[in-house]
């Protein structure tokens, strides 16, 4: 082991520059995915050809459908940058889902128990409101991982399961609808909590969305904090010692990460559904994990892949009218996962492959 | 409380263990070869669907058993693949394939909604045993897959810490290159250790469709996957500490369900926050005291022979 050197760099060696590889790993995963996907269809008896077919016509085929997915990325966008700044920093926030709804909670209460405010007054209300829910919901792990020293990865999941029952428990009971014989949503909200629309039926949260991907790409790489979140995902030890307060961005960079997640959650009771319910997310939460990596956590790349996997959520949610289960959106999305990290590694061996092989000939060559 | 009261209680708290007891085995051998899988939550969901399938399909209850336990199998080698071969990031690999899990369970278990188990489980007593004063009820009034998960944890224990093969398992996962100097196979013993895990996470959710429920639901595992994954760390990666934890938290869920019962004016809901609130109090005392200290020293690291 000792004499050899390590690995070189990606660039060497290779004459493929490393967007264009990155971009083609994507589509060959996303075809791949599709292809293994038909096979799962068509061992279920489904035509896979007539299924993808209905599925591109639900995301895209109309203006309604194009309405439909916009609308469903926009919480995708939202969440997959919560999730992407925090896994920069090498937190793993795999409770996006629950701050997203802690978010809606919170929202709904000022729209639902709050005092009548006009609209702008509560549009800006809600929205200060979700951040702040989404926020403290990801403190709580993010301060057992910072004066406790513990792991993230199981706390911010459990908070999930924790808040979509705190749900569950106020839309059955001090919140339920009158009206409504014990359906699982409240009373939908009035008027002037209902976000603006733009055209069609999307809503104001496309704009919000947008604004954080901006805001979370310049703030990323063109301020002293974005350099110290990049350094402290890269190295904490060397982070440590260089003097940056690592504690505190954990604080920082969860609460960011969960007031996005809330964001998402303001827009989907405000925009989408005005009221508060039982399964208020088809998982939006957790699409946005897959969403941040298949994008590489990057803020531009996320708004494209979200728009893209809010298209297949779409398209899933329409063919069920034809009996396929709308879950094969959810398999080709998690397939994707798969084959991007797959090919990457893979790649990422070839080259140490060849680049140990190449440093041992150089090494024999030149010894006596 | 009378004691009856608490003995059923008790014996309420092992079957509601019973999944968190094949899942967590099964995370813990894969821990101890050095591999992380995430994963548990979506293994135990193709398990329970694959499971109910067969019931519903060949009425053949422990056929069901086996095919949980090969489809869990099945999708962890997905894993080892991208963990072992290729030497990817464990959470990530782990996590997608959780993701996977529970999209392919709830696409396949479509048509399986609201049939009722053709074959379920049901409560067999052991002779002689279960007329013991208090254990006898507790734990041999069971059903046979109870009886089952209390052999895996013996074999799980005696395979660890009694054999030449277990020997290599941990020496695997304390430090991949001493292994492979000792002439271990590295890779094999993950492989293997992946999938076996793999297997009893499937068993874990065929539980649940087969015994526990008995019925499909989709992402009807609830976080059990995710518990487990804890409960690996709270062992200590023990198996036996690990089935004290899973009765552990198998009491937590059984005296939400109870405290009703006793009288107590709750909300049904808010104490199905229960055991994730557990788990969540029970990690950070852990923390707290350090106990993860011991865990399996090559534990997410890849290992490749040439590096």
């Amino acid at each position: 082991m000792g004499g050899i050197p390590p690995a070189v760099p990606r660039t060497i060696g290779s004459h493929t520059p490393e967007w264009i590889e990155a971009v083609a790993t994507r589509i060959g995963a996303v075809l791949a995915a599709l292809l293994i996907g038909a096979g799962f269809l068509a061992a279920t008896g489904h035509d896979a050809w007539t299924a993808y077919r209905a599925m591109a016509v639900g995301a895209a085929g109309s203006s309604f459908a194009v309405e439909q997915t916009l609308i469903k990325a926009i919480p995708l966008m939202l969440t997959g940058l919560g999730v992407a700044l925090a896994f920069t920093m090498g937190l793993w926030n795999i409770g996006a889902e629950g701050q997203l709804t802690v978010g809606a909670l919170a929202a709904s209460w000022l729209a639902l128990q709050g005092p009548a405010l006009p609209h702008p007054a509560m549009i800006a209300g809600l929205i200060v409101l979700g951040i702040a829910g989404g926020a403290a919901w990801a403190l709580i792990p993010a301060a057992l991982k910072a004066f406790a020293g513990m792991s993230e990865i199981i706390s911010t999941l459990m908070l999930n399961y924790v808040a979509l029952l705190w749900v569950d428990y106020l839309v059955f009971g001090a919140w339920a609808d009158p009206t409504a014989f014990s359906f699982p949503y409240s009373r939908p909200f009035p008027e002037s909590a209902r976000f603006p629309i733009l055209f069609g039926a999307v809503h104001f949260g496309l704009i919000l969305a947008l604004s954080a991907a901006i805001a979370l790409a310049v703030t990323l790489r063109a301020t002293p904090w974005g350099y110290e979140i990049r350094t402290i995902g890269a190295s904490p030890a060397a982070a440590r010692y260089a003097g940056m307060p690592v504690g505190r961005n954990i604080l920082l960079v969860m609460a960011t990460s969960g007031a996005l997640a809330g964001l998402a959650g303001v827009g989907e009771v405000s925009g989408v559904i005005h009221r508060i319910q039982q399964g208020l997310s088809p998982g939006y939460g957790f699409t946005a994990i897959i969403v941040a990596w298949v994008a590489r956590l990057q803020p531009w790349a996320i708004v494209i892949v979200a728009i893209l996997f809010a298209a297949l959520l779409n398209g899933g949610f329409v063919i069920q009218t034809t009996g396929v289960p709308a879950a094969i959106a959810y398999m080709i999305q998690a397939l994707i996962l798969f084959l991007v990290l797959g090919s990457e590694y893979l790649l990422r061996r070839i080259r140490h492959r060849r680049a140990t092989a190449a440093a041992m000939r150089a090494a024999l060559a030149t010894s006596p | 409380m009378t004691t009856g009261q608490l003995i059923a209680l008790l014996a309420a708290a092992v079957t509601a263990g019973t999944p968190l007891v094949f899942a967590g085995i099964g995370e813990l051998v894969a821990e101890r070869s050095g591999v992380l899988n995430l994963g548990v939550e979506g293994m135990m969901l193709v398990g329970a669907v694959s499971g109910f399938a067969v019931a519903a399909v060949t009425h053949d209850p422990w056929m069901a058993v086996i095919a949980a336990a090969g489809a869990g199998g099945l999708i962890a080698t997905a894993h080892a693949l991208l963990a072992v071969t290729l030497g990817a990031e464990q959470v990530t690999s782990g996590l997608s394939l959780a993701l996977f899990g529970a999209g392919l369970s709830a696409f396949l278990g479509k048509p399986f909604i609201g049939i009722p188990n053709p074959v379920p489980f049901r409560a067999v007593p052991v002779p002689g045993l279960s007329a013991v004063p208090v254990l006898g009820p507790i734990l041999f009034r069971q059903d046979s897959l109870v009886y089952l998960s209390y052999g895996v944890v013996i074999v799980a224990w005696w395979w660890i810490y009694r054999t030449r093969p277990g020997l290599h398992l941990r020496a695997t996962g304390e430090d991949a290159a001493t292994a492979d100097a000792m002439g271990i196979r590295v890779g094999l013993v993950r492989y293997a250790s992946v999938v076996v895990g793999g297997g009893l996470a499937g068993v874990a959710g065929g539980y649940l469709s087969l015994a526990y429920t008995p019925a499909w639901t989709e992402n009807m595992t609830g976080g059990l996957g995710w518990i487990a994954i804890a409960l690996v760390i709270f062992s200590t990666w023990n198996p036996l500490r690990l089935l004290g934890g899973a009765y552990l938290f198998g009491a937590v869920d059984a005296l939400g369900f109870r405290v009703q019962l006793l009288g107590v004016e709750t909300s049904s809901i808010l104490l199905r926050m229960l055991p994730y609130l557990f788990t969540l109090a029970v990690l950070f005392v852990i923390t707290v005291l350090q106990r993860q200290a011991r865990m399996p020293g090559a534990l997410t690291r890849p290992y490749f022979r040439e590096e």
